[in-house]
């Protein structure tokens, strides 16, 4: 942090050009922010909206309504509850797999190590609507019903590759001869597992198992292609803009938006707290 | 390196093999076996009625053939709104992830939080959003249309330029953080180098910023391109009959018309398009720069 406060204002002192084109490209960056959040806002307005007819897409006016029965409609809250529940259980199913994919691949040189490397991005080159295709054909040649199972299923698939490539990023720059100095001075693998490897990789595991969940329950291509009648909550989503939006969709969407912020903040902090120590 | 050759001694040789192969065995049957579910569905003909379809298994090669034909629009449409989309994140993510890098001191993580914010909602309700801000009535509509930039009874829904703003909208995020994390790496002494060597503002960013950032953009590039040319979410919200892409004839050919040979063939030819240009990227490149 200091280092990089150093670095900006250092060219300052020794030069006085002018300033216009540094201006300008602020403005442009922050447009670029505003353009980024200007559907964030229409959400959170519309979420205080009292529509006339099924469709929240036009201002009617001011209502605290929406937000004093956010589960007014049982379908939503229940797809909500699915998805979460879903994102829960392939999160945890994926970060297994995946983060002993990945620790292979940062710490042991074995033969054939490019082809996994390779092979484990090719997931992530997939678009969703060829992977969603992909197993729904293999559903429909096992002949397996689509439903809970297999969207747990195809949401795993998608999710090992993100998560062994977020904690490879993560762990690579680690060192690991610290294992080694702890086992030298006596302490036993378990022991040098839970007090040393552990901690090292966790941040990476926790980063990468966020980075999962959010993946899952804002999935809705491959989920489409292969939950059969089970409905998620952006399949209730899709099926509202065909049927009817109502402002609850709204209300849900920026309680998960605060939720993530305080969540960002806490983690902001938090990591501050340790530069401090 | 030394880390691996000295912590090597306690490791037996198949642990790594006991470590990769249960995600390697997961992806083994849920990524690779569907492919061949799905070029064997590609390569069958069809019968049966539209409530219990049967699929024979014939070769038939003909499937790929009559799909690239008919729907010849749709996929040239969907590699040119994604082309236009990617260019269009690049234009956008590049001030931002610059500022971020160089500019904004001691609130760059404020900021990088502000960025990834806007994602933590569902897809599908900021592309409703869109919806809301480009409708005919809207203010977006009345304020070009005031100052002469949009035509009377001219619109921005239903558009090709709707959909490629959707695509662009929906995917720049994973333009800014690989831009970011380029720019981020660059030794601010390069810069100051190369002005002390009397380079212009232009000169500079043409001969040290520009290459160094360029793997940032071959990244965020293809995960921009990807995803955006298989979409159908901002065709389907966004557009209309004249802006159907690629995924939107895979999605209905597989899910209404269930017509499932061509939707496999169209498919399989689209992830083949896709695999050969990232082969080739990952050759050139190496895949370790690719997040």
């Amino acid at each position: 942090m200091t280092a990089l406060s150093e670095r900006s204002t250092a060219p300052k002192k020794v030069r006085a050009r002018p300033k216009w084109g540094d201006y300008s490209l602020r403005i442009v960056a922050g447009l670029v922010l505003l353009y980024l959040f200007l559907p964030i806002f229409v959400i959170v307005l519309f979420s205080f909206n009292d529509p006339a007819g099924k469709f929240n897409y036009t201002w009617q006016g001011f209502t605290l309504d929406n937000w004093a029965d956010p589960f007014k409609y049982p379908a939503l809250t229940e797809a909500l509850k699915l998805s979460i529940n879903i994102a829960f259980v392939s999160t945890l199913i994926a970060l297994v797999l995946g983060t002993l994919l990945a620790i292979a691949l940062v710490r042991q040189r074995f033969r054939g190590y490019r082809a996994v490397d390779t092979f484990m991005i090719l997931p992530l080159t997939a678009p969703e609507v060829v992977m969603g295709a992909s197993l729904l054909t293999l559903f429909l040649d096992f002949g397996w019903a689509a439903g809970y199972t297999t969207i747990l299923i195809a949401h795993v698939a998608f999710e090992v590759s993100f998560i062994a490539m977020t904690v490879r990023a993560r762990v690579r720059g680690f060192d690991w001869t610290l294992e080694d100095a702890s086992m030298d001075l006596g302490a036993s693998p378990t022991r040098t597992f839970f007090k040393v490897t552990l901690p090292l990789i966790v941040p990476g595991i926790v980063a990468a198992g966020m980075l999962s969940f959010a993946l899952s329950l804002d999935d809705f291509i491959v989920t489409y292609f292969v939950s059969g009648s089970t409905v998620t909550y952006p399949l209730y989503v899709n099926a509202a803009v065909k049927a009817a939006v109502p402002p609850q969709i709204n209300v849900l969407a920026t309680a998960i938006l605060v939720v993530s912020l305080l969540l960002l903040a806490a983690g902001t902090l938090y990591r501050r707290k340790k530069v401090v120590i | 390196m030394a880390g691996v050759a000295t912590s090597g001694r306690q490791r037996s040789k198949i642990a790594p093999y006991l470590m990769i192969l249960p995600a390697l065995a997961y992806l083994a049957v849920f990524f690779v076996v569907p492919f061949f579910s799905l070029a064997r569905t590609s390569l069958s003909s069809s019968g049966g009625s539209v409530y219990l379809p049967t699929l024979t298994f014939d070769w038939n090669f003909a499937n790929f053939a009559d799909a690239f034909t008919l729907y010849k629009d749709p996929i040239l449409r969907s590699f040119g709104y994604a082309g236009v989309a990617t260019v269009l994140c690049m234009l956008l993510a590049f001030p931002l992830a610059y500022v971020i890098a160089f500019k904004a001191g001691r609130f760059k993580n404020l900021i990088l939080g502000l960025v990834i914010l806007p994602f933590f909602v569902t897809f599908l309700i900021r592309t409703i959003a869109w919806k809301t801000i480009l409708a005919d009535e809207g203010w977006v509509v009345s304020a070009l249309g005031s100052v002469g930039l949009l035509p009377d009874e001219g619109r921005l829904l239903s558009t090709s330029w709707a959909v490629i703003g959707g695509l662009t909208y929906n995917w720049i995020i994973f333009m800014i953080l690989p831009l970011y994390v380029s720019l981020e790496k660059i030794d601010p002494r390069l810069l100051e180098a190369s002005r002390d060597l009397y380079s212009g503002g232009t000169r500079s960013f043409r001969k040290v910023i520009f290459p160094l950032a360029l793997p940032g953009l071959l990244a965020g590039s293809l995960l921009v391109f990807i995803p955006a040319v298989g979409d159908f979410i901002n065709a389907d919200y966004l557009g209309s009959t004249q802006t159907t892409m690629i995924g939107n004839v895979i999605q209905k050919q597989f899910l209404v018309v269930k017509d499932y040979p061509a939707a496999a063939a169209l498919s399989l030819g689209l992830m083949g398009l896709i695999l050969a240009g990232v082969l080739m990227y990952t050759r050139a490149l190496g895949t370790e720069d690719l997040v």
